[in-house]
């Protein structure tokens, strides 16, 4: 559980981050969304003072941070930067195993977890006795968030982890992050200016602009419920791309053809909009069949989605 | 050619113990000082690495420090550290500072910023972060600063001999003084090929990969100790008083050869420039130099000449030598600078050497004072009929003359005059005019005889204390062989001398070289 009180900063005349709070709970992520210099980077960053906030306080599990040591506070939080930041005179192995080594494990201790770690994260075995510019983006990436796992710590701050890497790569990067176990118990506070990242790995958003926090909400609420023009403007341009990811297919139950009895295998209504569409796509799949809250199973082809999605868009417009 | 290189050969494995000590001493003073300048230099970047705001001062100071002239350094230093080894480490050290810190401090400032805080938000201490991140990355660039400052070091080390601290630039500086290109070459090849080997050495180490050099980085300051430690300070002093002789005089029959052969006097000796000896016996560092004996520091510092009872230093009158084109070239010349013979007796000369040296007085204003004193100054007639070069060594009295010449020639002649003073030695100085470099300058009788003839030892021997003779005998040989002419002598005799503060010399009762050697048998 992460808490910030009226968290302030300036540097200089200019005042990057004014009043902001927010309250991550756990094994929650956070997503700080805006556009650069709107001070995202710098809340992120005061969470593991590597600035010190002005004004203002911080709580991890209900302790101030200020009065832990800082090192100490740190090897407990994992880091998760957008350059990524190996130490290029270090192997692979050695800079995933830095914090342990910092902590003084033992070192069957350590060779296991970087071995569980590099499996989960798809690095082969050979990349360990590597230097980090003998890897490509995507697998420095990885080394990077093995790096910040390899203590388990129960925190995980993520600065644009995957602003370096080419669109492929972040979107293969982007599922196996959200498909893996490890992040599921770990209360993640990441910074983004990517609107369908936000939407595609947020539990909650924290939107800001110029230091300040406009609206914090879920995904649904920022896309349906924008608090002001700013918001409604900052996703205006992604809107539908945005719905497709937000809205499941339980939301538009009612606008689906009827109930039939299916002994088959289903598919869970808790599918977004987006995911049922891929499924669609592949051409040897004319329908789905979709088990909805109680234990009811609908069949459902693409023009059929596409048209209760749109009666369920009116709907919410005219609310 | 080829017979040159063989009596360098000769000379080099005739020379080889010594050949042999000076390369250590010159591989140990430089390992020594750079230990030092690593060990200050360092931490020094480190801290501006740190601390910006200090780089520009700290920098700026190291700077400053490399420009001052390495000689000029040597001579700051002898009043507070005396001679030898110490002020020369630490005159090296001086100039392996900017190189150090310069690089470290680049090294680490260059530093990818993201890898420094990826360091920090992994809970890095500041130690930690710059024993296993900045040093190492920075490592290369830190090795290439150390690079530089061994390089320079070797090469500035050659100074080292000025003040007694020996190296390679005994036999460089010696070589210089006595006319000697082997001596010149055995030191100085040595010398070169040891930049290179230690350039090529060091070059080695950076370009190993950073997870060898981390290794490497173990075994680099045990090489460095090592190393360091063939310079075993000058042992222990085998007689009460300490001399400093000039490189020159060391190896001169009418030098140290004599002094042992004809007075048979055991001193203690070590090798030193002629710039800072007197200095050094001033401030008690040297009990008995070779000095001048029209020498003007004889007066400002207050030393004695001991009796040269047993006749063994030659007469050095001092006369123009011209060359014979130049005398054709310039009709009024030869008639000009005659002008000056016999006007200068010692006692003048070394009062006039008093007020450059001592007094500080520009050589301009010493020449001009003198010629008006003896009526022979006249206004400059800034004629344009050629121009006359006259050259000097680089002492004083060389100065005086020069000036001396100059405003005579302008004075009573058309010709325009240009000066290259300084000529670093005998050898350069002579070689300057044989090459028409230069039209004439100063030299002395015996130094013509010893130096440039190098007769054989019999005729030297019969020559050499004949004023009349001397003089007759090398104004002959520079005719035939040379095509040089002796003019007629300046008046003054400035020979060699040995010399003790005149405190000393009264406590000990030491008046004369008999004296000295008593006095140094009893105790």
């Amino acid at each position: 559980m992460i808490e910030l009180k009226e968290i302030s900063k300036k540097f200089g005349d200019t005042q990057a981050v004014k009043q902001v709070f927010f309250r991550v709970a756990r094994e929650e992520t956070l997503v700080l969304l805006g556009t650069s210099g709107c001070g995202k980077t710098t809340t992120l960053k005061m969470i593991n003072r590597l600035i010190e906030p002005d004004a203002g306080q911080i709580f991890i599990n209900d302790k101030n941070i200020t009065d832990e040591d800082p090192n100490v506070l740190r090897k407990g939080i994992g880091y998760v930067m957008q350059n990524i930041g190996l130490f290029p005179h270090y192997t692979i192995a050695e800079n995933i195993a830095l914090v342990p080594k910092l902590l003084k494990w033992d070192k069957a201790k350590i060779i296991n977890r970087t071995h569980e770690l590099i499996e989960k994260l798809h690095l082969t075995e050979n990349t360990l006795s590597m230097y980090p510019h003998e890897l490509s983006g995507g697998q420095q990436q990885r080394v990077g968030l093995a790096r910040a796992l390899i203590t388990d710590p129960s925190v995980l701050l993520m600065d644009e982890p995957f602003g370096a890497l080419d669109n492929v790569t972040r979107t293969s990067i982007q599922k196996e992050f959200k498909a893996l176990e490890e992040l599921k118990r770990k209360t993640i506070v990441m910074v983004t200016h990517d609107v369908l990242e936000a939407f595609e790995l947020a539990d909650r958003i924290c939107l800001m602009d110029k230091g300040e926090v406009v609206q914090i909400g879920t995904p649904k609420e920022l896309l349906y419920q924008p608090i002001n023009d700013f918001a409604r403007n900052f996703l205006a341009g992604q809107r539908l791309a945005l719905a497709f990811k937000v809205i499941n297919i339980q939301d538009i139950w009612s606008y689906l053809p009827e109930e039939i009895i299916h002994h088959g295998e289903s598919e869970t209504a808790e599918l977004s909009i987006w995911e049922a569409m891929e499924l669609l796509r592949n051409k040897d799949r004319f329908e789905l069949f979709i088990s909805g809250a109680n234990k009811t199973i609908k069949s459902i082809n693409f023009e059929q989605l596409t048209k209760g999605f749109n009666q369920y868009q009116n709907a919410q417009l005219h609310e | 050619m080829n017979e040159q290189q063989q009596t360098l050969w000769q000379f080099m494995s005739g020379q080889s113990d010594k050949l042999l000590s000076q390369t250590l001493q010159h591989v140990g003073l430089t390992f020594i000082s750079l230990i030092l300048a690593i060990a200050i230099g360092l931490p020094l970047g480190i801290l501006i690495a740190r601390k910006r705001k200090l780089s520009g001062t700290v920098l700026g100071i190291a700077g400053v420090l490399q420009t001052i002239p390495s000689i000029a350094l040597l001579g700051f230093m002898i009043p507070v550290l005396g001679i030898g080894a110490k002020p020369a480490i630490v005159a090296l050290l001086i100039y392996a500072l900017l190189p150090i810190i310069r690089n470290t401090y680049t090294g680490i400032i260059g530093i990818d910023q993201h890898v420094k805080e990826a360091a920090r938000a992994m809970g890095m201490s500041k130690g930690q972060i710059l024993l296993k991140v900045e040093l190492p990355l920075a490592m290369p660039v830190i090795l290439a600063g150390i690079r530089t400052a061994t390089v320079i070091n070797v090469g500035v080390a050659t100074l080292a001999s000025f003040i007694a601290a020996g190296g390679l630039g005994e036999f460089i500086f010696g070589g210089i003084s006595l006319n000697n290109t082997n001596m010149i070459l055995a030191g100085a090849i040595p010398a070169a090929l040891l930049a290179i080997l230690l350039d090529a050495l060091l070059s080695l180490v950076q370009k190993m990969d950073v997870k060898k050099l981390r290794k490497a980085l173990y075994i680099f300051p045990v090489v460095i100790l090592v190393l360091g430690g063939f310079y075993a300070l000058p042992s222990a002093y085998g007689s009460t008083l300490t001399a400093g002789f000039t490189p020159e005089f060391m190896g001169r029959q009418d030098g140290d050869l004599g002094l042992k052969s004809t007075y048979g006097l055991k001193i203690h000796t070590i090798v030193i420039s002629d710039a800072v000896m007197y200095k050094a016996a001033y401030a008690k560092e040297l009990d008995v130099i070779s000095g001048y004996s029209t020498d003007g520091r004889l007066k400002a510092f207050d030393l004695k000449i001991l009796k040269d009872d047993k006749n063994i230093f030659p007469p050095y009158y001092a006369a123009p030598i011209v060359r014979d084109e130049a005398l054709k070239q310039f009709p009024e010349l030869e008639k000009t600078l005659n002008l000056l013979s016999g006007k200068i007796t010692d006692s003048i000369m070394t009062d006039l050497n008093y007020r450059t040296d001592y007094l500080h007085q520009q050589p301009e204003r010493v020449a001009k004072d003198f010629l008006i004193s003896t009526g022979l100054y006249k206004a400059a007639k800034n004629g344009q009929k050629g121009t006359v070069r006259i050259g000097s060594k680089i002492f004083g009295e060389q100065y005086i003359l020069a000036e001396i010449y100059s405003m005579l020639i302008k004075g009573n002649t058309d010709y325009a005059v240009s000066t290259k003073t300084g000529l670093g030695g005998t050898k350069i100085c002579f070689d300057a005019l044989m090459n028409d470099q230069i039209d004439f300058y100063p030299e002395y009788t015996g130094t013509g005889l010893l130096v440039l003839l190098q007769p054989n030892p019999t005729i030297a021997k019969e020559m050499a204390h004949d004023k009349e003779k001397t003089y007759d005998y090398v104004s002959a040989e520079f005719q035939r062989k040379f095509k040089i002419k002796w003019l007629k002598p300046i008046g003054f005799n400035n020979s060699y001398a040995l010399m003790m503060r005149q405190k000393q010399s009264k406590e000990l009762n030491v008046n004369s070289i008999t004296d000295l050697k008593k006095y140094l048998d009893k105790n």
